[in-house]
């Protein structure tokens, strides 16, 4: 690692301020990714932020027609959640899915989408949620909060304190984890309701995740697997690594797409 | 440097340090508790599993200065040559380990799992809660085993009190 300096604030203004003070100083929420981006030499920042001693970032609650989670929950508080589970049961499974137990014991919401790793698991449950997302200063649909690939639109000096999760609707999320990391090679969150229907899919994107619109106009047209087998991506817009290529990536997406939709006709919920 | 107090096995530790060491560095080479291993120092082995504030948590993974007044349990802490934790006990008993590497993080990760799920997890959970520590020689069968028989152990009345019990 290259040296830093950390500071533990114990209020939101002094943690702004750090990052006003310094322009290189980072937020560190869980740690999951960054300390390892660290480790690797892959960071620089001159300055850590540590949010975990920053009171009101934490929690659960139902507010009106919404679910809100705290910026700093950790993953393994939403996937054991009987309150995530009644409201958005897709959620709770889908937080119980990301990397292993101990890294759902310090990972947390808002160091997830901030990074927004294009094949993360959360930043496809907030577009296919049409979720909010409540910073220090302003909110912002999830439409317009992922901007590419580990790229928000979050201010340098902007702090995520909450999501908000609209309950309604019938939602799943299909996901295909590498076998090593679990990132998902690729991973569908797809969700019906009044509106129509969303498809978001993580993993895959070179630009991260994206709205697969073609698929939700299939659907809305005929809510089955079968309205999806002429419908495709393209390869050459998705992800090619060591572990698949893009057209194996491509068709994969469409694979956890179907089964997702074939598991909201079975059972309506995860 | 950060001065740092916490507690350590039940013995509170004060100690100052570069803000880059990790919680495994602060285990291992300043306490000298060298029972937590590290693996692939990429956190996906788990052999570093340690619990902090009573959950499992990967020691690679966490800065030293993040647990600033936390409790930490490792495998030096859970129990004694002469008084084995009964997971301890339970991966003797079950032939859970071949060189013994990836054990202390197979421990913790099997106490944690007891404790979440009680004392009777069944086989798909106890391999699915395993996803992240890695056994490297044999494979997975008596390992799965041990932590079945150790939730069970755990579970039961005992004369022994373990630190593990209110960790």
């Amino acid at each position: 690692m290259f040296p830093f300096t950390y500071h533990r604030p114990v209020e939101l203004a002094s943690a702004h301020a750090l990052l006003v003070a310094n322009e290189e100083a980072k937020l560190l929420a869980g740690g999951q990714t960054l300390i390892a981006t660290l480790k690797q030499r892959l960071a620089s920042p001159s300055d850590l932020v540590d949010l975990a001693r920053v009171p009101g970032l934490t929690g659960i609650a139902r507010e009106g027609g919404a679910l809100v989670i705290g910026a700093m929950t950790r993953h393994a508080e939403v996937a054991a959640s009987q309150q995530v589970a009644a409201a958005i049961p897709a959620l709770a499974d889908l937080a119980g899915r990301i990397g292993d137990p101990a890294v759902r014991n310090r990972g947390t919401l808002g160091g997830s989408i901030a990074n927004n790793d294009p094949s993360a698991d959360y930043p496809a449950a907030c577009l296919g949620l049409d979720a909010t997302i409540v910073t220090d200063r302003r909110e912002l649909a999830a439409g317009d909060f992922f901007l590419g690939l580990f790229e928000t639109a979050l201010e340098p000096d902007e702090i995520i304190l909450s999501v908000r999760f609209p309950i309604g609707g019938t939602a799943t999320y299909a996901k295909f984890a590498n076998p090593a990391s679990r990132y998902a090679m690729a991973g569908a969150f797809l969700w019906r309701g009044e509106e129509g229907v969303r498809v978001a899919i993580t993993g895959a994107g070179q630009n991260g995740v994206f709205r697969w619109s073609a698929a939700e106009t299939a659907l809305v047209a005929d809510f089955s697997p079968a309205a999806l087998v002429d419908i495709g991506l393209d390869g050459d817009e998705m992800i090619a690594d060591i572990h698949g290529s893009g057209a194996y990536r491509a068709h994969l997406a469409g694979v956890m797409t179907r089964r997702a939709v074939a598991r909201i006709l079975e059972r309506g919920s995860p | 440097m950060q001065t740092l107090t916490l507690t350590v096995n039940g013995a509170a530790v004060t100690l100052t340090l570069d803000e880059r060491t990790l919680l495994v560095e602060l285990l291992r080479d300043r306490l000298r508790l060298t029972g937590t291993h590290v693996g692939c120092d990429t956190s996906q082995c788990g052999a570093c599993t340690v619990h902090l504030d009573g959950v499992a948590v990967k020691s690679c993974a966490v800065l030293a200065v993040q647990a600033e007044g936390a409790e930490i349990l490792t495998i030096e802490g859970i129990g004694s040559a002469e008084h084995l934790h009964p997971m301890q006990a339970a991966f003797r008993e079950h032939h859970g380990l071949q060189c013994g590497f990836c054990t202390p993080g197979m421990i913790m990760a099997g106490i944690d799992i007891a404790s979440r799920h009680g004392p009777a997890p069944d086989e798909p959970t106890v391999r699915a809660e395993l996803e992240g520590n890695l056994c490297r020689c044999t494979g997975y069968h008596n390992i799965v085993l041990a932590i079945q028989a150790g939730a069970r152990a755990m579970g039961a009345p005992s004369p022994v009190s373990s630190p593990a019990a209110t960790a």
